[in-house]
C-alpha cells in the first residue's frame, strides 16, 4: 500500500468537494422550487396544465443527463447570436451555469413527480375537515396538504439528493473539476484507478451517509404523531 | 437552418446520419441489454449471499451494493476501464505487447452496466424474497420439496413477480447510464451523436434527435414490463 500516493490523491480530491456539493446544493435548491410550483398545477388535473407538465417531466426522466447537459452546453452553444443579442451568452458559454441549469431541470422533474405523489397521499378526509372547520381553500392547502404531502414525499426526496449528488459528476465531462473529474485526471495520468477509485469513493459514501442520516433525522422529527407515545408513569423518576 | 436541410442531415439519404444513429441505438440497446442480464447474475447472487450465505459473504454483498449504488456510475466506469486495461497492459508485456493495451470498449461497458444494476437489482430482489409469503415456504416443505425443487418452483417465480416494478426502474436506470459509456469511445447512441454534432457542427439537432431516441426506447421498454407486469398478476385475484 502506497500511503504517501493515497495521502497525495485524496488531497487533491477533497479540493473538488466544495464544488460538488455547491452543484448539487445549488440544483436541488433552484429545482426544489421549480417542483413546488409545478407539482400543485399537475395535481389539479387540469388538461391545460397538466399535459405540458407531463411532457417536461417525462422528457427529462426519460433521456440521460449526460444528453440534457451536452444539448445544453453544445446543443444551445449553436444560437450564440441570439444569446449574445439577449445578453445571456455569458451564462450559457460558462460550463458551471450550463451544469447547474441541467441539473436544475433534471432534478426538477424528479422532485415534481415524487412531490405530486406526496400530494396525491394526503387522505381526503383530512382536507375536508380542514374545509370542515372553516379553513378557505388555500388556508387548507398551506397548513394541512402541503405539510402532510412534503412529509410524505420526504424518503423518496431522500433518494434524489443522493442521486443529485452523483449526478454532479457528469458536470466533468464539460470540464467542470469536481470529486468525479479529479479522478479522472488522476487516473488517466497515473491509471492506478483502483486507490483512486477507493478516494473518491469514500468522499462520495460519507457525503451520502450524512444525506441520508438528516434526512432520517427529519423523517424523525417529523413524524412524533405516529410513534408510541413514551410511557409517562415509568419516565418519571421516584 | 431550414427544414429540408434538417432532413437531409438526420435522413437515410447519402450523407444523412439517420442510419449511423440508428445503427447505434441498436447498439445502445444491445449494450443495455446484456448489462442488464449479466447485472441480473450479479445481484442475484449478492441478495443470495445476504439472505442465505455466511457472515462474510452477506457483509462482501452488503460492501458491494452499497458501494457501487453511492458512488457515481462515471467513477466505476473509469475504474472498470483503467483499472481493467492497466491490469491488461501489464498481461500484455509478458507476451511482448509494446505500451498501453485498452479493453474492448461494449466487454467493459457490459461489465460496468453489470456492476452498477447488479448493486441495485440486489436490493430488489431481496425485498421481492421478504415479500414471499412464509408460509408458502412452509407448505412446500411440507410438501416434502427438496430445497432445489422449492428454490425453482415457488421461490423464483414469485420473487420475480414481486420484483417486477423494481426491475423496471432498474432497466430505465441501466438504459440511461449506457450513454456514460460513450467516454470510454464506445460508439453508442450518445458517443454516434457527438461524432455527428462535431463534423457537421449542429450539435443542437443530434443532441435532440438522440434525446428522442433515447426516449423511444425507454417508452417501448417501459411498456413491455408493464405488459409483464399484468402478466405476471394474471394469477392473483384483485380484490
Amino acid at each position: 500500500m502506497d500511503f504517501a500516493f493515497l495521502a497525495d490523491v485524496g488531497e487533491r480530491l477533497l479540493s473538488g468537494v466544495p464544488l460538488t456539493l455547491e452543484l448539487a446544493g445549488t440544483s436541488l435548491g433552484l429545482g426544489l422550487v421549480i417542483a413546488l410550483i409545478l407539482a400543485p398545477m399537475l395535481h389539479s388535473g387540469r388538461p391545460v396544465l397538466v399535459w405540458p407538465i407531463r411532457g417536461f417531466v417525462a422528457a427529462f426522466r426519460g433521456t440521460p443527463l449526460l444528453v440534457q447537459i451536452f444539448l445544453i452546453y453544445y446543443g444551445l452553444g449553436q444560437f450564440r447570436p441570439f444569446f449574445q443579442e439577449i445578453g445571456l451568452w455569458s451564462v450559457f458559454r460558462a460550463p458551471y451555469w450550463c451544469a447547474i441549469l441541467a441539473l436544475t431541470l433534471n432534478t426538477s422533474a424528479y422532485a415534481t413527480e415524487i412531490i405530486r405523489g406526496g400530494l396525491q397521499s394526503v387522505a381526503d378526509g383530512q382536507i375536508e375537515a380542514a374545509r370542515a372547520c372553516g379553513m378557505s381553500r388555500w388556508l387548507a392547502y398551506r397548513r394541512i396538504t402541503l405539510p402532510i404531502a412534503l412529509r410524505q414525499a420526504l424518503p423518496s426526496y431522500g433518494n434524489e439528493i443522493i442521486l443529485m449528488i452523483k449526478g454532479t459528476s457528469l458536470a466533468s465531462v464539460i470540464t467542470l473539476a469536481e470529486v468525479t473529474g479529479i479522478a479522472g485526471q488522476i487516473i488517466s495520468q497515473t491509471y492506478r484507478a483502483i486507490e483512486v477509485f477507493a478516494c473518491a469513493g469514500a468522499i462520495y459514501l460519507v457525503m451520502n451517509f450524512v444525506v441520508t442520516r438528516l434526512v432520517a433525522w427529519l423523517e424523525h422529527r417529523l413524524s412524533p404523531h405516529l410513534r408510541a407515545a413514551p410511557d409517562l408513569v415509568r419516565s418519571i423518576p421516584v | 437552418m431550414s427544414s429540408s436541410g434538417l432532413v437531409d442531415l438526420l435522413g437515410f439519404g447519402p450523407g444523412g446520419w439517420g442510419a449511423p444513429l440508428l445503427k447505434a441505438a441498436l447498439t445502445t440497446t444491445a449494450l443495455s441489454i446484456a448489462g442488464f442480464f449479466a447485472g441480473a447474475v450479479l445481484g442475484g447472487l449478492a441478495a443470495s449471499a445476504r439472505l442465505a450465505g455466511g457472515p462474510l459473504s452477506a457483509a462482501i454483498a452488503y460492501g458491494y451494493s452499497t458501494l457501487f449504488r453511492g458512488v457515481p456510475d462515471l467513477l466505476t466506469i473509469y475504474l472498470l476501464y483503467f483499472g481493467g486495461s492497466a491490469g491488461l497492459t501489464v498481461v500484455g508485456q509478458w507476451f511482448g505487447a509494446q505500451g498501453f493495451v485498452g479493453l474492448p470498449a461494449f466487454a467493459t461497458g457490459v461489465v460496468a452496466l453489470a456492476v452498477i444494476s447488479g448493486a441495485y437489482q440486489a436490493e430488489v430482489y431481496r425485498g421481492a424474497y421478504l415479500a414471499v409469503h412464509r408460509g408458502e415456504l412452509d407448505a412446500a416443505r411440507a410438501f416434502g420439496m427438496s430445497r432445489s425443487t422449492m428454490l425453482r418452483r415457488i421461490v423464483v417465480p414469485q420473487v420475480l413477480r414481486y420484483a417486477l416494478p423494481g426491475l423496471g426502474n432498474v432497466w430505465q436506470l441501466v438504459l440511461k447510464d449506457s450513454a456514460l459509456v460513450s467516454v470510454i469511445g464506445l460508439v453508442e447512441l450518445m458517443r454516434q451523436a457527438q461524432v455527428g454534432a462535431g463534423s457537421t457542427r449542429e450539435p443542437f439537432a443530434f443532441y435532440c434527435t438522440a434525446a428522442v431516441l433515447y426516449l423511444m426506447i425507454a417508452l417501448l421498454t417501459g411498456a413491455l414490463f408493464r405488459h409483464a407486469e399484468r402478466r405476471s398478476l394474471r394469477g392473483i385475484r384483485i380484490v
